[in-house]
Parts: structure tokens; C-alpha cells; sequence
């Protein structure tokens, strides 16, 4: 076998710590190497137009390129050494950029592991086979999990495009806290009265299936096949009867015993409820934790008012099976609650600013919730303490976001832009009112947004203080907000009626949970991992697996809307053809020496391996062995390390491949 | 239980009742106290913010003279000291280089670097169980404001034992004890420190703010665990009346006080009667 060794200088970010031309040299010295050359950039056209060349000049069977991670250029150098006759599987990468130039500093030694590196991959490639790559059928339909603005907007993105589309949605209704926002940066139009339309079109899309109150369970499959397992939580009522007339709400005897969650704990709500007016479904939800006939059966009114007979407390939750191609998770995110935390919290919290403890020291979208004009003094600025106008209001921003030693170290990119829009909002209704606002930087990147942060401070007269609050506290019957005003130098205290703190945003309590159901790698926050933060932000590393708005990180409106119609491109590239191609990078039986153990099948982490019966020539089955479904099995090599008698081999990664490659260090 | 001892200038000169309550709550819980014999002062203050060597090398010798006498662990029951010696003992820690410079002049390796701990934890450590078992007669229902000061708590991250803006150790310690914790607003507010000679007037204006905020929030006392603030909020009040007319004496008691009063500690064991303003307990 003939190969070929080509060196990648990668500009300078191999060639400052890695001798090439050394080391092409020393390749060239290897058995079996007949050529070896390095250049500057090979994945650059040249580059690659030079593997060609030498493989049709040097007549080569193998190629070894030694550049960057596979998981950059494989594909780029596989194809090119296809366009020249090879197959693609016997060109190997030898990792000369992650693994030993960025990471070592002596010349010296990152040349010689170089030569290393080199040297296992052409052991390898020796040994190498030539494979085809194998083609799966598509399912060409989608899971949305999550409906808020991001789900929305895929959802209708696949479904105008001719797609089913289910959307999950755990909450009763869909909106998400988009429907709780008052009025939106930077243009100052009224949340509900662009999303509302959306919510509705979502309803009626004869190409979307809406399952609120549901929870994805389990996923199973792979790119273009996944199963999904939802839970349809028990509504207590039946939503193909239900008409959502509202009389049960109506005649709920349980009035104050829940707080609403749609507005913030700052109402209470009843039993059998819609969360607000233009909910969709617009069908109710029984809280069975504080109904009475759940705690004993003494009450039945809603049964009684109910005109269809759509009250069913019998109700079980429901496991419903769907099987879609692509997932788009688009699950956003919660508010940081900065109330004291327990001991054993990592998260310090801020006991000091008195949240929990002071009604009138409330956070973002609590604020969002009484700006509104569907909130609870409907858009009335009325301080939850006492109803009274609060005439002096005292913003705080960066609370949990950007501080290491109490919260998260990551900037939460919304609240310098919100909290212009509430000092804004405020001063419009309260015109004597005076607005203050605490800050460590103003970032307001976007378009019209720093513009818009000016007319607050500007035409507004929103009073912007630069610096950090140590305390709050009360003092005849004002907040006392003790702050520094850095850029004057000085300690600043105020007296505020109202103090609004912008939390940070963290990812959903159970977005871990939710990223292992799925397959996904989430970072330490919670927050789900994109492939590359540059050229692939929507995609998670699991094919198939697309992501939208503020469940990878935090996002204001028009970012997730922009995120949501990208991911459900995503997912019609995917849809666009009827077979996807895999690498046929998966396991192998030897069905004459496997012994029907199957140990493989009980370590198998992708459900991929079957059984298989043999059957003797006059066709009854003699025995069972192990077989592989290619469809399913990923390529990990959890058999092929189990098998106890050495029948199951990964293709491309043999035994004989992976220990030539060992002696070869 | 042995432990080293430290108990730096204030407690042999201004805070002498400090020192004596200390002792004698220890001595009641079955606490040896082992002092650092021929120990020097900590570096606070003037040293610190004069020469940063100066005040490393200063603790760094009281941290060697521990270690060879094999103690493991320090009280230090001055706040300021105790903020000197663990800011040191980490600096050693994390810097070799500081360590190895420090050993130089010192003349010797220290070989184990002592934990230092103050006075609150070490009443946490001895558990609720052992301090309501010597529960006396207590401050049953006595309303107490607990005073932290500047330098107990932090900086945050050192002083892992509580949280730096709302700490809440010494409430817990004050409510096994028998007394009412009250929930105020200056527990950790400055009270001028070191100012109380030089800059009597501003060490006047935030202690006042201090009592006045424990005074209109109900307080019966405050108790702290610092010397630097017993004095100003102790001695200066004579000088707050002189200046705010409306202020109302209220007695300021060493955490150690208040806790062998809860033992049944006499007054005169505790060096109570040695403050400006006197503290006469209905309960006890």
C-alpha cells in the first residue's frame, strides 16, 4: 500500500509550535509513506488540489492528513481524496493542531509528538478498508419542545413549508414569557398584540399538531428517525368537548388559594383555570393540589356549571408515541430568583436586597406584569404593598448576571434594554415620577437599541447611576438603596417607594434533565450547547437536534425569532431529501464465531442490537446471534469492547487498526 | 478540645473584658486555650497600609511561633486579627514565592500553616446541644441586635463560614442562647474603625447610625465580636449624646458576654462591669 503524508501549516497556528517541514520529512520515512509534503494551508483549494495530485502522480491508496481536528476538515479532505479515486475512508486525520500545537509551547517536543501522531494515523490507514457510506430513509416531520415566541415561530416556519409539525408545550398554554411582556424594545409595541396572531395561527395550522400541557419523556432513534415518547399531563378536562366558555372558572368556589403564575405570584388564581384571557388552547386546567373534590370530593361545581360535560376528574396523563426526522428545542428560560437561598446553594443569592422580605422589591417580569394592561392593576403603576403610585422607582441591573462571587459570571444581554424600557414606560404614565437607574455597563447592541437607551436618558430624564448596590433596606416606610455612583465617586443613597431588580435569566430547572433525555451536551449553567458558536449556532452535536432562542443562551425577542426561523431551515434541509447519508462507521457481527451471549445487546446504549436466528439448510433455526441494526447503532463500541468472544468488531476501527496504531506510539 | 489562643493587643489593654469572657466561656465548655507564647502584633492597620510585607511578615510570625508549638488551629477573637492572620495564612498558601521571600526574613520554614477561626465559629463548633446544656439562667426574650462590623464577614470567598452581606451566625448563636434576634439594617455597616482617635467625628456619625437603627428597630443591646467596634459603639457614646441629643444609651456586649450571661456567668466574671454604658439585665 502506497501513502501519502500531507503537513498543514494552519497559517501560523501549527507552524509556530510544529517544525512541518520536519515533520513531512520524517513521514516520508516511514514505511509505506512513498510521499510526504507540508503547505501552508492545506484545506485551502490548493492544498487540496495538491493531495490530488500526488495521488494520481504517486499512484497513492492512502492518505494521512495531518491539520486540524477531524471534527473541522475530515469531510473537506474525505471528499477531496474521493475526487481523485480514493475511496473517502482511506484518508485518516492525524491531529496536529488541538492535540499538541495549541497545547504544548516548546517546538521541540510538539515536532517530535507530531511525528507521532503521524506515524499511528499510517499504521492506521494501512489497515483501513475501503466503506460505503449508508443510506437511512427521513422522516419528514418535526417536534417542537417549547412554545414560546422561538417554538412559535418554527412551527410555523416548517408547517408553512408544507411540514407536520408537533408541537410540545408544558405549560397549559402556549405564548411563553413573551405573553407576559408589556410592551417590547425597542419600538414600544404591545407584546401580546403581535404575539397573540402568532399563538392563533399556531392553533389553526391544519399542519400543526399542539400538545399543551405535555412532556417530552423519552427519545429514541437518530437523526431523521426519532421516536418521542410525550406525557400528556391530565388536564382534568376534555379538551375535544371543552369550548372554553369559562363558566367553570367563573363558578370556582377556590378563589385565592393559588398564586397565578402568568402574573408573577402578584394575583391569585383558581382552581380550574386558563393561565390568561387569550391562553391557547383557551381550554382549563384543574390544579388538582388545591381543588376540592381532589382533597375530598366535597365539591363539584365546574362538573355542575359545565354545559358539555367536559369535566372529566378521572382524567390519567397520557403517553402518546410520535415519530418526527428532526427536533427543534426551544424550551427559553427562567428568571433567577434571588430570594435567600439554602445553605448548601452554590449560588450565594442576595439576602441583601430584601426580596421576599419587601412586597415593593420585585424583579423584571413583575414589573412586565404590572406595566401591562392585562396585568393585575391593569397598567396602572400601583406598587404591590399598598397600591399606591410609587414616585420614586430605583432600577438595579446586572443582579446575578456578571458576578462571580454571588451569581453567574455570563452577561444576560436583555435587562440593560428592559430596563430602559420600564424607566421609559414608567415616566410616560407617572409624569412627576422619578426613575433611577443602577449599572455597571450599558450594552445595548442592536439595531435602534442604543438609540433608544439615549431617549430614555435623554427625552425621558431616566437618571443612570454608575455603580453597585450594597443594600437595601427599609426605613420609615421608604426602601433605602445604598449604592456607589462610581464615576462621581461618591456613595449614593436613595429612597425609593418601588425598587425593580433585572435578575438574571438562567436556563429552565430541568433543562439538564431534558438535554440527557435528548442527547444533547448543555454547558455547566444549564444552557444547551450549540456544535460551533460561530458557524453552526443552531445546531446541538446530536444530528438532527436543532436549537432555538434562549435555551442556549440568553436572547432577547428578535434574536430568538431569528434563531427559530434558522433551526427550522435547518430541519427542511434536512426534509429536502428522501435518504440521508451516514457514515458507515458502526458495528459488525462475525455470525460464525458470535456465541448468542448477547452481552452487547444489555450494554448497547442505542437499542441497535437484535437477534438474529440461523437456520440450517432445511431452514429451522439452528441458533441466534447478535445482529446490528445500522440504522440505530452510532458507532460508539461499548460491544465491541464487551464481547467476551471477539465477534463484534467496529467497522473502520478493528482491533488490528486500533492496536497498529498503539505499537506505532 | 485544645486550641491556640491569639489574642492581640486590644485584648490585653482596651477590650480586657473581651479577653477575660473569652476565657471564661471556654474554660465553662471544656475548651483549652493555648496562647502563642512571645507573639507580636498582627499587622492590622497601620502595618497593612503602610508596608504590605511588613504586615505579612508581622502575622507570618505569629503563624511560624503556632506551628512550632504544634497548633493546628487559632482563635483569633479580634475581628481585625482574625482578618490579618487568614488573609496572610492564604497569601502563603497561594504564593510560594511570598512564602519563600517571608521565610527569609523570619529566618525559619513554617512547616504547617495554622487555620485561623474566630469566635462565632468556635461557638458553632461546640453545637447547640453543649451551649443549651449550659444554658443559665439566659436573656430569655432580650431583644438583640447582632453587629458584624466590617471585617468579620469579609472579603466574601475568605470567610466561607457566612454569607458577607446577610450574615446570620451570630442570630443563631444569640437565639440558643434564649434571646430574640432582631432583623435589621446596619449589622454590617461601618463603624469608623481605627477614626475613633483621629477622626472622632466620623466615627460619632456612623456609630450613631448604627445604635439608632438598632434602637428604632426595638433592640435591648447589640452584641458584637470586635474591640474595634465595642469601642466606638461602647466608649463614643458619651460623645453621640454630646452631638444628638435625642440619641438613648443602649449597652454594647462582647458575643463572649452575652453567652457566659447565658451560662450563668456573673457580670463581674464577664468584665461587663467594665463598659461605659451599663448593661442591666432584667432577666438575669
Amino acid at each position: 500500500m502506497k501513502v501519502g503524508v500531507f503537513i498543514c501549516h494552519c497559517g501560523e497556528n501549527i507552524g509556530r509550535t510544529v517544525d512541518c517541514p520536519k515533520v513531512a520529512e520524517a513521514a516520508g520515512k516511514l514505511p509505506g509513506v512513498v510521499h510526504s509534503v507540508d503547505y501552508k494551508y492545506m484545506c485551502s483549494d490548493p492544498g487540496q488540489n495538491l493531495i490530488k495530485q500526488a495521488i494520481k502522480e504517486k499512484e497513492l491508496d492512502a492518505v494521512v492528513v495531518g491539520s486540524c481536528s477531524p471534527h473541522m476538515h475530515e469531510k473537506t479532505f474525505r471528499k477531496a481524496v474521493e475526487g481523485a479515486g480514493i475511496n473517502p475512508f482511506l484518508c485518516e486525520i492525524a491531529n496536529i493542531r488541538e492535540h499538541c500545537s495549541w497545547v504544548h509551547e516548546n517546538k521541540d517536543e510538539g515536532t517530535d509528538k507530531s511525528i507521532d501522531l503521524i506515524r499511528y494515523a499510517v499504521e492506521k490507514v494501512k489497515r483501513n478498508e475501503p466503506l460505503t457510506t449508508i443510506r437511512v430513509p427521513i422522516t419528514k416531520r418535526a417536534m417542537v419542545i417549547g412554545g414560546g415566541i422561538s417554538g412559535i415561530q418554527a412551527s410555523l416556519d416548517i408547517a408553512n413549508a408544507g411540514y407536520e409539525v408537533v408541537l410540545v408545550e408544558k405549560e397549559p398554554s402556549i405564548g411563553g414569557h413573551m405573553s407576559q411582556l408589556s410592551e417590547t424594545f425597542p419600538t414600544l409595541d404591545c407584546s401580546q398584540c403581535i404575539l397573540t396572531p402568532r399563538m392563533v395561527e399556531v392553533y389553526q395550522h391544519p399542519k400543526i399538531k399542539l400538545m399543551s400541557f405535555s412532556e417530552v419523556e423519552k427519545v429514541e432513534g437518530f437523526i431523521g428517525n426519532f421516536k418521542v415518547t410525550v406525557r400528556k399531563k391530565a388536564r382534568f378536562v376534555d379538551d375535544e368537548k371543552c369550548t372554553g366558555c369559562g363558566d367553570c372558572i367563573q363558578n370556582c368556589p377556590i378563589k385565592k388559594k393559588a398564586l397565578s403564575e402568568f402574573d408573577e405570584n402578584l394575583t391569585t388564581r383558581t382552581a380550574i383555570y386558563v393561565p390568561f384571557p387569550q391562553a391557547v388552547p383557551n381550554i382549563p386546567v384543574i390544579d388538582s393540589e388545591i381543588c376540592t373534590y381532589f382533597k375530598n370530593g366535597k365539591c363539584s361545581m365546574c362538573v355542575k356549571v359545565c354545559g358539555r360535560g367536559a369535566i372529566d376528574f378521572e382524567q390519567k396523563d397520557k403517553l402518546i408515541e410520535e415519530e418526527v426526522g428532526a427536533i427543534i428545542v426551544a424550551t427559553g428560560f427562567k428568571l433567577y430568583s434571588i430570594e435567600k437561598k439554602p445553605e448548601d446553594s452554590p449560588i450565594k443569592g442576595y439576602g441583601e436586597y430584601g426580596y421576599g422580605k419587601y412586597k415593593d422589591v420585585i424583579d423584571g417580569l413583575q414589573f412586565e406584569r404590572i406595566a401591562s394592561a392585562s396585568g393585575p392593576t391593569e397598567g396602572e403603576f400601583l406598587r404591590p404593598s399598598d397600591n399606591t403610585v410609587p414616585k420614586k422607582i430605583v432600577f438595579i441591573q446586572c443582579v446575578g448576571s456578571r458576578d462571580e462571587a454571588k451569581g453567574f459570571s455570563y452577561c444576560s444581554k436583555i435587562c440593560c434594554m428592559y430596563t430602559a424600557k420600564h424607566a421609559m414606560l414608567y415616566k410616560h404614565k407617572v409624569h412627576d415620577g422619578e426613575a433611577y437607574v443602577f449599572y455597571m455597563d450599558i450594552r445595548a447592541g442592536g439595531k435602534m437599541y442604543e438609540e433608544f437607551v439615549r431617549r430614555a436618558i435623554e427625552e425621558d430624564d431616566v437618571k443612570y447611576i454608575r455603580g453597585r448596590v450594597s443594600k437595601i433596606y427599609e426605613e420609615n416606610g421608604k426602601y433605602m438603596v445604598k449604592g456607589e455612583d462610581t464615576i462621581a465617586g461618591v456613595p449614593v443613597t436613595i429612597d425609593a417607594d418601588m425598587v425593580v431588580l433585572a435578575t438574571a435569566m438562567i436556563p429552565q430547572p430541568e433543562s439538564k434533565k431534558l438535554a440527557q433525555t435528548i442527547g444533547i451536551p448543555y454547558d455547566s449553567y444549564g444552557f444547551f450547547n450549540e456544535v460551533h458558536p460561530k458557524l453552526r449556532p443552531v445546531e446541538s452535536s446530536t444530528g438532527g437536534v436543532f436549537l432555538a432562542g434562549a435555551c442556549q443562551s440568553p436572547r432577547d425577542i428578535p434574536e430568538s425569532v431569528s434563531m427559530a426561523s434558522a433551526a427550522a431551515s435547518k430541519a427542511l434541509v434536512l426534509f429536502g431529501s428522501d435518504f440521508l447519508e451516514r457514515e458507515p462507521i458502526v458495528a459488525k457481527v462475525n455470525e460464525n464465531i458470535c456465541a448468542g451471549c448477547f452481552y452487547c445487546k444489555k450494554v448497547c446504549p442505542y437499542n441497535a442490537i437484535e437477534i438474529k436466528e440461523i437456520p440450517s439448510k432445511n431452514g429451522k433455526p439452528v441458533r441466534v446471534v447478535a445482529y446490528v441494526n445500522e440504522g440505530l447503532c452510532q458507532g460508539c463500541g461499548t460491544c465491541n469492547a464487551t464481547c467476551p468472544s471477539k465477534s463484534v468488531e467496529l467497522t473502520g476501527y478493528t482491533d488490528a487498526q486500533i492496536f497498529a496504531e498503539i505499537s506505532a506510539i | 478540645m485544645k486550641i491556640g489562643y491569639y489574642p492581640g493587643c486590644s485584648l490585653t489593654g482596651t477590650a480586657k473584658e473581651y479577653d477575660k469572657s473569652v476565657r471564661k466561656t471556654a474554660e465553662v465548655l471544656g475548651i483549652e486555650l493555648i496562647e502563642i507564647d512571645d507573639w507580636n502584633c498582627c499587622g492590622a492597620t497601620s502595618a497593612h497600609i503602610t508596608s504590605h510585607r511588613l504586615a505579612l511578615s508581622l502575622s507570618a510570625r505569629n503563624l511560624l511561633l503556632a506551628s512550632k508549638q504544634g497548633l493546628k488551629e487559632i482563635l483569633a477573637p479580634c475581628a481585625a486579627c482574625y482578618s490579618r492572620l487568614s488573609l496572610s495564612a492564604e497569601e502563603l498558601i497561594k504564593k510560594p514565592d511570598a512564602k519563600k521571600e517571608i521565610e527569609e526574613l523570619l529566618g525559619e520554614e513554617i512547616l504547617e500553616i495554622p487555620k485561623i477561626i474566630n469566635l462565632v465559629q468556635l461557638y458553632q463548633r461546640v453545637g447547640a446541644e453543649k451551649m443549651i446544656e449550659k444554658k443559665g439562667t439566659g436573656n430569655a426574650k432580650l431583644k438583640t441586635a447582632c453587629y458584624y462590623g466590617c471585617l468579620l464577614v469579609r472579603p466574601s470567598g475568605l470567610n466561607s463560614f457566612d454569607d458577607s452581606e446577610e450574615p446570620q451566625s451570630m442570630e443563631k448563636i444569640v437565639t440558643i442562647c434564649g434571646a430574640e434576634p432582631i432583623d435589621w439594617n446596619y449589622k454590617t455597616e461601618c463603624c469608623g474603625a481605627a477614626h475613633s482617635i483621629a477622626r472622632k467625628d466620623i466615627v460619632v456619625d456612623l456609630s450613631h447610625k448604627i445604635l439608632t437603627d438598632a434602637k428604632t428597630r426595638k433592640a435591648d443591646i447589640v452584641i458584637t465580636a470586635c474591640p474595634m467596634c465595642h469601642t466606638n459603639l461602647d466608649m463614643r457614646q458619651k460623645d453621640i449624646k454630646k452631638k444628638f441629643d435625642k440619641h438613648e444609651k443602649i449597652p454594647v456586649l462582647y458575643l463572649s458576654e452575652f453567652v457566659g450571661l447565658s451560662m450563668g456567668l456573673t457580670k463581674e466574671e464577664l468584665g461587663i462591669d467594665l463598659h461605659f454604658v451599663p448593661f442591666e439585665s432584667k432577666t438575669v
